[in-house]
């Protein structure tokens, strides 16, 4: 599947596919393809990591990232710390820098951080030592979602190059939808994005994507949708139309995918909102790869996981 | 780090002359109850394997089950290795429960891949027992372990290296010492 080029990494940390080349991405996916055999295994464990320590910093709820991060260091015999918000001293004011000072004296090794502040892994990578991997910051980006949906793709269909990728629905809000971008335009793929104007944020286009508010046009010529998930809990400005508006128009229903290729791949990141952004027939039909994807981000984290810890210091 | 090379030890009629050895060796030594299969640690152990087998189906009539070993995720270097270590996959498509299992690498040294493989392997199952096969044992062992079929013991000094290049993965069959130098 995967070409098998030599190059040797050398990132301590992983903040966004923006700032990987087209190899070093296509090198976690070969390796992330690796590790996915020994997710089938009956024993599913490696000792890879052993003597290394995991700490899951998380300033924003998450469950299935956080699991999936958790269960990929345990496969790969690390030890795990969770860190949630409200159990922890942010709540008494400590700072984001004074927080990973205070990790990487506890010899912590990699510090998997999520945060509503875009940015803020670049900042803390900057002053610690230990490796940064981005689980998600504010609007900017999400980099093992997209790496995973990128797998799943791939083996799904065989390649990147050339397909045409559309992602509908709520790009503004979206760092899945960043992430995304920079990873299939690097690739090779023509990537399209569709939402009302409202959701799509300005000078998208720069980033070399199409950009269209007509759902027929996106998903008429795709190879693949990645369907976002409506963020309800950032609407704060009223930019969202309501859900029975939004399904309407923008909603992936069988209706609608009856002018798509027929063995299009549908992808989502989850959790889905069913009936908003999809139809419960399309989540759960035949085209749909979303468990796949869940499956697959514990093969695609434990490369990456894999990979900053054994970087050269 | 750069190799020079010192001196052709084996040519492909001389690889192909120990396999068949070898070949003749393992199949001397199965028992009619054991079920054999042969284990290629990554990468030249994995094309080693496979000729190793064809040599076998064409003594025994019966080629055995290959698979394929990649040990990087048990290697005891995985912090010191001087280049990160790439991952590739491993190919093993049956279950080795009970199985009587070939090991096979390319050249013998230390001993502390093998010791890896046999930590992997044992992950996967419950073999009835685990031989060793190596096409070069070069001595300088750093660990209590030994192969049963070797296609050709080489004396070396420490500061050699023993290249064996397989068609698969090199273009030609050949083994070569060659020399470190600085």
């Amino acid at each position: 599947m995967a070409n098998e080029k030599k190059i040797v990494w050398t990132k301590k940390d992983l903040l966004g596919l923006e700032y990987l080349s087209r190899e070093e991405i296509e090198h976690i996916l070969y390796t992330a393809a690796s590790f996915k055999e020994v997710t089938t295994r009956q024993i599913k464990k490696v000792p890879a990591l052993r003597g290394k320590t995991v700490v899951n910093l998380f300033y924003e709820p998450s469950t299935r990232t956080r699991i999936s991060f958790e269960l990929a260091a345990k496969r790969l015999s690390a030890d795990v710390i969770n860190v949630g918000v409200e159990s922890s001293s942010v709540r008494k004011g400590e700072t984001l820098i004074d927080t990973g000072k205070n990790i990487e004296a506890l010899k912590i090794d990699i510090i998997v951080v999520r945060h509503d502040c875009s940015g803020a892994p670049n900042i803390l990578a900057r002053s610690v030592k230990a490796s940064v991997v981005n689980a998600g910051d504010g609007w900017h980006e999400h980099p093992t979602q997209a790496l995973l949906d990128i797998f799943t793709l791939r083996s799904k269909l065989g390649r990147i190059e050339g397909l045409d990728v559309s992602i509908i629905g709520d790009i503004a809000h979206s760092r899945v939808a960043r992430s995304n971008i920079w990873g299939l335009t690097k690739l090779g793929a023509k990537v399209t994005v569709c939402a009302p104007k409202s959701l799509i944020p300005e000078g998208i286009e720069k980033m070399g994507v199409k950009v269209t508010n007509d759902l027929d046009e996106a998903i008429r010529e795709a190879d693949a949708i990645n369907v976002l998930r409506m963020q309800l809990e950032r609407d704060t400005s009223g930019v969202f139309p309501t859900k029975i508006d939004f399904f309407r128009q923008y909603g992936i229903s069988e209706e609608r995918l009856k002018i798509c290729k027929k063995d299009i791949v549908v992808m989502h990141p989850g959790p889905i909102n069913r009936g908003v952004e999809m139809s419960s027939q399309v989540a759960d039909g035949q085209n749909s790869v979303i468990l796949e994807q869940v499956t697959n981000g514990i093969a695609v984290r434990m490369a990456v996981l894999y990979l900053v810890a054994h970087v050269k210091r | 780090m750069q190799l020079k090379e010192r001196s052709k030890i084996l040519d492909k009629e001389a690889i192909e002359k120990a396999l068949k050895r070898m070949a003749h060796e393992i199949i001397e030594n199965t028992k009619t109850t054991d079920e054999t299969v042969l284990i290629g640690i990554k990468n030249r152990g994995a094309h080693i394997a496979e000729k190793l087998a064809d040599h076998i189906r064409a003594i025994s009539g019966r080629r055995p089950l290959v698979g394929a070993l990649d040990i990087t995720l048990y290697r005891d270097d995985l912090t010191q290795a001087s280049e990160q270590p790439v991952v590739h996959a491993t190919e093993i498509t049956f279950d080795i429960e009970n199985k009587r299992i070939v090991l096979v690498d390319d050249v013998l040294f230390t001993g502390r891949t093998i010791r890896c493989a046999l930590d992997a392997l044992i992950d996967f199952g419950r073999p009835k027992l685990i031989q060793l096969a190596v096409l070069v044992d070069r001595g300088h062992r750093e660990l209590p372990i030994r192969a049963d079929y070797v296609g050709k013991n080489i004396p070396t000094a420490v500061n050699e290296v023993v290249e064996v290049r397989l068609s698969e993965s090199d273009g030609k069959d050949e083994v070569v010492l060659c020399e470190k130098i600085d």
